[in-house]
């Protein structure tokens, strides 16, 4: 079977203009590619003809895709993020299926081809395309909000970052249907991913998904962190700034220092792959172990990227819904700065089993050990705001609960996995894959819906209906532990990762249990996308004309804005004299301005970030399918565009008065509308 | 949203627990935490201590987070509210102390268990009551991940086998592992941890196994489509059963030489155990430097070219 | 550890909440210029350490010393760090607000960037005609990763230079314009580092051990 498949890449069906493509890399053939095909050509079809029925596509590129608004690329962020959990799960369904199947004797539906493909997508679809947009997003909506800044550093910037996340997003989706996704796992590691083991296309379309979707977040890490330096608002010390900000400024610290890292490695491996070089290849000197060190000395730092935001998540939602500031505020902050930095020196503990020798295994363990400690610090600060708090149970409050209960012991396991003797039984087992998905779904995950949930009608004026909420939170709580459980409970019995086939039918029942699990997050997701659209359809009855929507208990800056806020954020920059400064605002008699306006210097919305990320996907394309004069048209074309937009010098204009007193004399009519008694 | 639902997460919770414990008391098939080997045996054990550090910490928090988030709130008219008491330096000392507290002892255990544990150093004891006998000789087994199937070879023996490997009970082996396509990981639970198999490389694992039977043997690094099935048995025998084990594999078995190698690394899903009665005894080193096709350098010539800087003829090259 | 509650001097009885006029926030372009560097330093270490690991490895390709011309390299060093001081110069020029001085320090700059990358792609020519490609081991592989990425980085700062030139030409000294020219200028630096550590620890430790 695969040597068919090998054929249709081999060199000699390569053409000039065409590269390697041809028509037997589309797979009609495949039943389940080509149902996917027909569903997205059904429902994206379905999706364009409404949008050109409506004529909403001067609108879309006018007020969305070339918005340079740090809040509405926040929201195609997490859109975006959505969008891709749905393709990302739908590999989980089928990887559970074929599980259940083929553990209870029965043959599954997918050969080795497939579900290989299915499990190296499903992982770096979720923690490219789902997680990172997710954290990226709700960075980009709160943080410029929370310092009392109007945009990001650099808006054209994040317009750009946003586009090339899209575009390697795009060139994931497009293997689908055209040629194949890699056959490696999510990190493709070499000699396997290499040119030799790995001679289709699939690792091509890994590596320049990944490395445009790179650049994007690399920028972005960019971005945020200067603005977090230069941008806050006047009082704003570093000690002032919210705790969501601190875990922001750390989160864009390990980007911008560990993915030029990942940037490197797959630019090598694409080295070895394209111009026959041998940095991991057997032959010839080349090093396999060296890729696996580079890549975890971006991979675990990256698993920090995800998580941080959502402590910060955490730690805001704490605090509003007990109403009470946060316990422990230096503490909370010593604690993500140690946490950032102990994230670089733990890598090894991804490959305790390459048998690096007794002393260096010993140290990497007792250092992933010792992060233990802040992070535990952090759940402590968070139960004793608890304490003595009075706790309303709204969903973003319930997700952390669950949050809690959840993170502890994937936690445990985590730091069970780093002692390395255990680790030499447990390492790539299911329950090592228990573990980070109890780490990844009951934080990052359960962090995003709560930062989802809390932020949402700050964003769009309404307040999401709860009850589909609670639906959602039951299904994904349960469906988590009904999935995930069993796996801790394989891996203990020797059952490893990765495999389509199990010769022992003994242990059907506990795969069986894990897919039921993903039946209810699936009903989880369900009830999560209905709560989107049922909340729609009655914003009316759940519009928030405060601001501050939970219940007044709004702390931080964001929360004295309209919701939505107007492009500007804030009419005047804010002077901020304590922590918690919106508290601070309302409890020492703050009284909103509505006169005495000044023209706002804003940036101006600008198509160059979409045109350039899109030549740069055209180019990756080319690059994955060898067709070199399309890369080469494009890369040309994106630098000379580049340069012309360097030319354009004509890139902000002033908001007039008159607009701000225009929107600023609604928000008073909408306050006095909405003001409880 | 009711005042019912928060018993419901703890009750949700404690059944989870219990049905956890007992599960992993019963250790029916639990390979790993009731392992046949004595290396497995004691990096079961410490799972088990390094499970039971970390409750100290986490039962406290589980309990704590159920029961703050029962008693305070809103509607509980009862519970104290006291907005402005987010500080304290005695909860700050005790949060960030007791859990270092913690990790210095699992770091202590680890220190000691990771260089106790080491694959690369030989074994210190048969078993917990047996120690290393003075003149016991150490059984070689030399191991070649192949597509997608084990190759194992006996140097002191001459014979080698696919996908059958057997040792006998109470004598130390020592398995020199290498790869002869893409990176596995050489996997026995019952026998002790795994450590990977990488080509032009070779990982040594140390082990004894102190129970007879047929175990599972695999590989635990994904290396290509015919991974799932890349599954062996190793057989734990008494040393009369080993002995005439591997004289059954010395008579039936097909000879070993390059020819036959260059044959068995083509891709094959799901091979059959084959015997090999007579192993050319350059085949393994040929393997591991990636000499085994002729007209090929093995790596260690190369490398000695490199730092001698001559360009003399090979000695070391397969003809 | 009480940096959240205010100290006596900040509370007073009307606190003001806004700032009535704009305040004049300094542009963060520098600075992410700076950390943008900073992650492309990152980008040469690893690059670095990847020769670390795999440099000596041959495997029978050509010696450094039996390839390199390392007079030749010293040629193409001094060009690179000569353009370095003339950029300096550039700056000068800039400071003072004098455009033609500002061009032609600009131009040599450029000239001498130029041949910098010019004897690179001669010598690189020359390797591979002597057996020293980047397929023939992964010691090599790593020296083109290395020095080949640093002599993109430098052609792009070249193309970078001839679109200043052009914007300084039709624009004059505007504030955009000299923040450019500091960012640049910040990058022409950078690499000209990079490269001290490139000639020490690939080409000066291939001919002398």
């Amino acid at each position: 079977m695969a040597s068919d498949y090998e054929a249709i890449y081999a060199d000699d069906r390569w053409s000039p203009v065409f590269g390697k493509l041809s028509w037997d890399v589309i797979p009609y053939y495949e039943p389940l590619v080509l149902m996917s095909f027909i569903g997205v050509v059904i429902g994206g079809g379905a999706l364009f003809g409404w949008v050109t029925y409506k004529k909403l596509w001067g609108y879309l590129w006018t007020e969305w895709f070339t918005s340079i608004d740090h809040k509405k690329i926040g929201i195609m962020y997490i859109i975006l993020g959505l969008v891709m959990l749905m393709r990302g799960f739908a590999d989980a369904i089928m990887m559970r299926v074929q599980q259940s199947l083929t553990s209870s004797g029965f043959d599954g539906y997918l050969d080795a081809h497939h579900y290989d493909q299915i499990f190296t997508a499903h992982g770096m679809i979720m923690i490219f395309f789902v997680a990172m947009p997710f954290v990226t997003g709700l960075m980009n909506y709160v943080m410029p909000l929370q310092i009392g800044a109007r945009d990001v550093a650099f808006p054209f910037l994040n317009n750009f970052s946003l586009w090339m996340t899209i575009g390697g997003a795009m060139l994931v989706n497009v293997s689908l249907f055209i040629g194949e996704f890699g056959q490696t796992g999510w990190l493709a590691y070499p000699p396997l991913s290499g040119i030799n083991f790995s001679p289709s296309v699939g690792v091509d379309y890994y590596i320049w998904a990944l490395q445009i979707a790179g650049i994007g977040t690399t920028l972005s890490g960019i971005n945020l962190l200067v603005t977090i330096v230069k941008m806050r608002a006047p009082g704003m010390t570093f000690m002032k700034m919210p705790v969501f900000t601190w875990t922001t400024l750390a989160t864009n610290v390990l980007i911008v220092a560990s993915f030029p890292v990942l940037t490197v490695v797959l630019a090598l491996l694409s080295l070895d792959r394209f111009l026959d070089m041998h940095f991991f290849t057997n032959d010839l000197g080349g090093n396999a172990m060296m890729y696996i060190n580079l890549i975890w000395i971006w991979g675990h730092p990256e698993v920090y990227i995800l998580i941080l935001p959502v402590f910060g998540v955490f730690t805001e939602v704490v605090a509003t819904h007990c109403r009470k500031q946060i316990f422990g505020y230096d503490s909370m902050v010593y604690a993500i700065v140690v946490i950032t930095i102990l994230s670089y020196i733990v890598w090894l503990h991804h490959f305790f089993t390459m048998g690096s020798g007794a002393s260096v295994n010993a140290f990497f363990g007792i250092t992933t050990m010792i992060i233990s400690i802040p992070t535990g610090a952090k759940i402590f600060n968070w139960l004793f705001t608890m304490y003595k708090g009075r706790i309303t149970y709204e969903l973003p409050m319930m997700w952390t609960i669950a949050f809690i209960i959840t993170f502890v012991i994937g936690g445990m396991t985590g730091v069970l996995l780093a002692v390395p003797p255990a680790d030499f039984v447990l390492h790539n087992s299911l329950f090592l894959v228990a573990h980070f998905h109890n780490v990844i779904i009951g934080g990052v995950v359960f962090g995003v819906f709560a930062g989802i949930t809390f932020w949402f009608p700050k964003a769009f004026g309404y307040r999401l209906d709860p009850y589909w909420g609670k639906v959602s939170f039951w299904f994904w709580v349960i469906g988590f532990y009904l999935a995930f459980m069993p796996l801790y409970a394989l891996g203990l019995m020797g059952v490893t990762r990765r495999l389509s086939q199990f010769p022992d039918t003994t242990l059907s029942t506990y795969f069986h249990v894990a897919t039921v699990g993903a039946l209810f997050i699936a009903v989880g997701i369900a009830a999560f996308v209905l709560q989107m659209v049922l909340s729609y359809l009655k914003r009316d009855e759940l519009r928030d004309d405060s601001g501050d929507p939970w219940g007044g208990d709004g702390r931080t800056l964001e929360w004295s804005t309209s919701s939505p806020p107007p492009k500007y954020n804030f009419a005047f920059t804010p002077q901020v004299h304590k922590f918690d400064t919106w508290w601070d605002m309302k409890q020492r008699g703050y009284v909103r301005p509505v006169d005495g306006f000044n023209p706002i210097h804003m940036p101006k919305n600008t198509g160059a970030g979409f045109v350039l990320a899109m030549l740069c996907t055209v180019m990756g394309f080319g690059l994955i399918w060898q067709i070199w004069w399309l890369a080469a048209c494009a890369f040309f074309a994106a630098v000379v565009g580049a340069i012309i937009h360097t030319f354009n010098y004509d890139r902000e204009y002033y908001i007039p008065v008159e607009e701000i007193e225009a929107v600023e004399a609604r928000r008073s009519e909408q306050l006095a509308k909405g003001n409880p008694a | 949203m009711g005042l019912n639902k928060i018993p419901t997460i703890s009750r949700l919770v404690a059944i989870l627990l219990l049905l956890a414990s007992v599960l992993a008391l019963s250790g029916c098939n639990w390979v790993v935490m009731n392992p046949s080997g004595d290396i497995a045996k004691q990096q079961a054990f410490l799972i088990t201590i390094s499970t039971l550090l970390m409750l100290i910490v986490i039962v406290p928090v589980i309990i704590l987070t159920i029961l703050y988030a029962w008693k305070y709130r809103a509607s509980n008219s009862k519970a104290e509210y006291d907005p402005d008491w987010h500080h304290s330096a005695t909860l700050e000392t005790i949060i960030w102390t007791a859990p270092l507290a913690i990790i210095l002892v699992l770091s202590g255990i680890t220190f000691v268990a990771t260089h106790r544990l080491d694959p690369y150093m030989p074994i210190r004891q048969i078993s917990a009551d047996i120690p290393v006998p003075e003149n016991v000789e150490t059984l070689v087994i030399e191991v070649v991940a192949l597509d997608w199937k084990w190759l194992f070879l006996y140097p002191e023996q001459g014979v080698a086998t696919v996908n059958e490997v057997a040792a006998p009970i109470d004598r130390p082996i020592k398995f020199k592992i290498t790869s002869g396509s893409v990176m596995n990981s050489f996997y026995i639970p019952a026998l002790a941890g795994q450590i990977y198999a990488m080509a032009g490389m070779e990982t040594k694992m140390h082990a004894v196994i102190n129970e007879k039977g047929v175990f599972d043997g695999f590989s635990a690094n994904y290396s290509g489509h015919g991974f799932s099935q890349m599954r062996f048995k190793f057989h734990g025998m008494d040393e009369k059963g080993f002995d005439a084990w591997i004289e059954k594999l010395r008579i039936s078995g097909e000879p070993l030489g390059s020819k036959t190698y260059l044959e068995l690394e083509k891709k094959t899903t799901g091979h059959p155990v084959v015997y090999y009665g007579n192993v050319d005894e350059r085949l393994y080193h040929d393997i591991l430097n990636q000499c085994v096709k002729a007209g090929t350098t093995c790596m260690d010539e190369l490398m000695h070219r490199d730092t001698h800087g001559s360009h003399k003829t090979a000695k070391y090259q397969r003809k | 550890m009480n940096s959240v509650n205010p100290t006596a001097d900040q509370v007073d009885e009307t606190p003001v909440f806004y700032l009535k006029e704009e305040p004049h926030h300094a542009p963060g372009t520098l600075l992410g210029f700076w950390i943008y560097l900073m992650s492309d330093c990152l980008i040469f270490a690893a690059l670095f350490a990847t020769r670390a690991v795999v440099g000596s490895n041959y495997m029978g390709s050509p010696l450094p010393k039996d390839v390199f011309n390392i007079e030749l390299i010293l040629v193409s060093t001094f060009c690179l760090l000569f353009s370095s001081i003339t950029y300096g110069f550039a700056v000068l020029q800039m400071q003072q607000n004098k455009v033609n001085g500002t061009l032609m320090w600009l131009a040599i700059t450029g000239l001498l960037g130029a041949a910098f990358i010019g004897i690179e792609l001669y010598e690189f020519n020359h390797l591979i005609h002597a057996g020293a490609s980047p397929q023939s081991s992964a010691s090599w592989s790593s020296f083109y990763a290395l020095v080949g990425t640093h002599g993109l980085h430098v052609s792009f700062g070249l193309l970078w230079m001839v679109v200043l030139m052009v914007q300084v030409k039709m624009y004059a000294l505007t504030v955009a314009n000299m923040r450019r020219l500091f960012c640049l200028s910040m990058f022409w630096h950078f690499l000209d580092l990079v490269w001290l550590g490139v000639f020490s620890l690939v080409y000066l430790t291939g001919v002398l051990l």
